[in-house]
């Protein structure tokens, strides 16, 4: 039997994946993300005793580069992109607890 | 496409043809450009294939490639050819928005390597194609600035995600594109626009500067009227890039010399499984393709890789586990919108529901589902392990065959809102070509035949990893032996 996602649990999902969602979205959701995880069941089912996970495609090795400086993104440019930008950096609300 | 000369309009042929005439000084760069310019001028009020146009600085790059050709020198293997980019490909020249809100007004920083590649060998750069939400989709559906149409017939999708860039080439409006294709983004949408579209060996196209969906997945590929024009492009853009550590370090394959190779003595495995999946129009194409192919000299035969079917269930678990970890970067801090709140965290969770849309809303939530504690065995791990069936599954067919055939796609285009109610049922639409980016292998769809009510229908050809050269070899021999009228440029046909 698949997993049925109620919506409390896609509500949690959603607080997870930083996603603001109503009530109604939730329901939605969790009607559509069941009927997804039911197609995908076949798969849970598949016998793979035995066989190794593949993350990618091509075996991959750590690449580096030689560890000296050179020239990267300007930082003004990279900032005029941002949604607010305070003395060369970017601006967030607060972050902790503390009263502004 | 078309160019105008002296007022009056005269046709122009692919890139490698307008490519050989400009450096030859019989056509001029601007000219080309000229006539790009006014064909989408034209048509994309009705099809909408463009996010954003860069006219102004193609235009300045035409007069360049034209006085170099003037002084002598050569401008490149593209010169003057338009190109247009999937809106997912950093440019600074133009915003990059991925069709998505949560991107609006932004644009990046630098240049993606293709780009700068594609700048260096003389193509035009033209404007950055619509396509699904963060390529996520299968029809440009899932597009916030609304949906592209399919020149074959305007009441139906140009598939996706890399769905303006399909478009864009089969109305005639750019010779050649690019695309990325991480499930069958390239394909499908060739596929159901009647042009080449190419899925190249992971690894053989950089991909620093293309918007990350899903990184073991995302490939960097051309779309284009001819199987010749994909193989120039292809040699442009491949080859190995410092600034991507999945590029591998091999120059990009040559393929446009085996063009003309033939396909005497190459061993093709029809992929039977798929045929049953398909529509009969579908089907039959592979058929008759399969026997142009024994025709010119192969050795045909059927290849049952049931194992294959499996990869759809796999990619959507492993896809949207990818897509949920590289979309965090959206929190409203480094880039586009921010929807203001008190605190960062209702600030982050804000944005994402103001800028993203409900089927990329869908894979985060997916993919975080899958990857969340208690979970991840039995779907993430699970969906690796069936990953590795898959590629034995190709492995053991590559024993006997140098490529294969199926079908692209299940049907020919589907109309709007056919399928936007069931997210299954869009997801069955790659069917087909998610095995291919399972096992990092390349891929190919060539148009073959007219189907269902006279609409495109694309034959793909499939090869084991670095195999490029034998697949453009039997992409040639069976685009040889389509019949007329399969491909475009079309002219636009009203609804029906």
């Amino acid at each position: 039997m698949s997993e049925q996602l109620s919506s409390e649990a896609v509500a949690h999902i959603a607080r997870l994946a930083r996603l603001e969602i109503t009530a109604e979205e939730s329901a939605t959701y969790a009607g559509q993300l069941s009927a997804i995880l039911e197609h995908v069941e076949a798969v849970r089912r598949l016998d793979t005793a035995g066989v190794p996970p593949t993350s990618h495609a091509l075996e991959l090795r750590n690449v580096l580069r030689a560890d000296e400086p050179r020239p990267c993104l300007e930082r003004d440019e990279v900032l005029a992109g941002a949604p607010r930008a305070e003395d060369g950096r970017f601006l967030v609300p607060r972050i902790l607890g503390e009263e502004p | 496409m078309t160019t105008s000369v002296g007022g009056a309009t005269e046709p122009v042929g692919g890139a490698t043809e307008i490519a050989a005439r400009v450096r030859a000084g019989e056509l001029s760069a601007a000219s080309v450009l000229d006539g790009a310019l006014a064909a989408i001028e034209g048509r994309d009020g009705e099809l909408h294939c463009f996010n954003s146009l860069m006219g102004e600085r193609a235009r300045e790059r035409a007069t360049e490639i034209d006085r170099m050709v003037e002084a002598g020198q050569d401008p490149g293997a593209l010169a003057g050819v338009p190109v247009a980019l999937k809106d997912n490909i950093c440019t600074r020249a133009a915003p990059t928005t991925c069709s998505s809100r949560i991107l609006e007004g932004w644009t990046p920083p630098y240049d993606a390597t293709v780009v700068r590649r594609l700048a260096a060998a003389g193509a035009l750069l033209v404007g950055k194609t619509n396509l699904d939400e963060f390529a996520m989709g299968s029809s440009t559906e899932n597009s916030a600035t609304g949906p592209t149409r399919n020149p074959w017939d305007t009441s139906r999708v140009p598939g996706g995600s890399s769905g303006g860039s399909a478009a864009a080439v089969a109305a005639g409006m750019v010779p050649v594109a690019l695309g990325s294709d991480t499930g069958g983004s390239i394909r499908q949408p060739a596929a159901l626009c009647g042009v080449v579209g190419v899925k190249p060996t992971y690894g053989v196209v950089s991909r620093y500067g293309l918007v990350a969906f899903a990184s073991s997945l995302d490939q960097i590929g051309p779309f284009a009227l001819t199987v010749a024009d994909a193989a120039a492009v292809l040699e442009a853009i491949a080859g190995h890039d410092e600034m991507d550590s999945t590029s591998l370090e091999l120059a990009a394959p040559r393929c446009s010399e085996v063009l003309d190779d033939g396909a005497d003595g190459l061993r093709v495995g029809v992929v039977s499984d798929f045929l049953a999946d398909a529509s009969p129009d579908c089907a039959s194409a592979v058929r008759a393709a399969a026997e142009v192919l024994a025709a010119a000299g192969a050795k045909v035969d059927d290849v049952a890789l049931p194992e294959l079917l499996h990869g759809l269930s796999a990619y959507y678990l492993i896809a949207p586990a990818e897509a949920s970890s590289n979309l965090a970067r959206y929190d409203g801090v480094r880039y586009g919108l921010r929807v203001d709140a008190p605190d960062v965290e209702t600030m982050n969770a804000r944005t994402r529901a103001a800028g993203f849309g409900a089927e990329v809303k869908r894979r985060v939530m997916l993919g975080t589902y899958v990857l969340s504690a208690g979970y991840y065995d039995a779907y993430y791990a699970q969906a690796q392990r069936v990953r590795t069936i898959v590629a034995r599954a190709f492995a053991r067919a590559y024993g006997h065959f140098d490529v294969l055939l199926a079908p692209t796609t299940p049907s020919v285009a589907f109309a709007f809102g056919s399928k936007t109610d069931d997210p299954l049922e869009m997801y069955l639409a790659d069917l087909f070509t998610i095995p291919t980016n399972l096992a990092g292998h390349p891929a190919m769809s060539v148009p073959f035949a007219l189907g269902e009510a006279g609409l495109p229908v694309g034959v793909q050809v499939l090869a084991p990893a670095l195999g490029e050269r034998e697949m453009f070899r039997a992409a040639a021999v069976v685009e040889a032996g389509a019949p007329p009228g399969v491909r475009g440029p079309v002219g636009t046909r009203s609804a029906r």
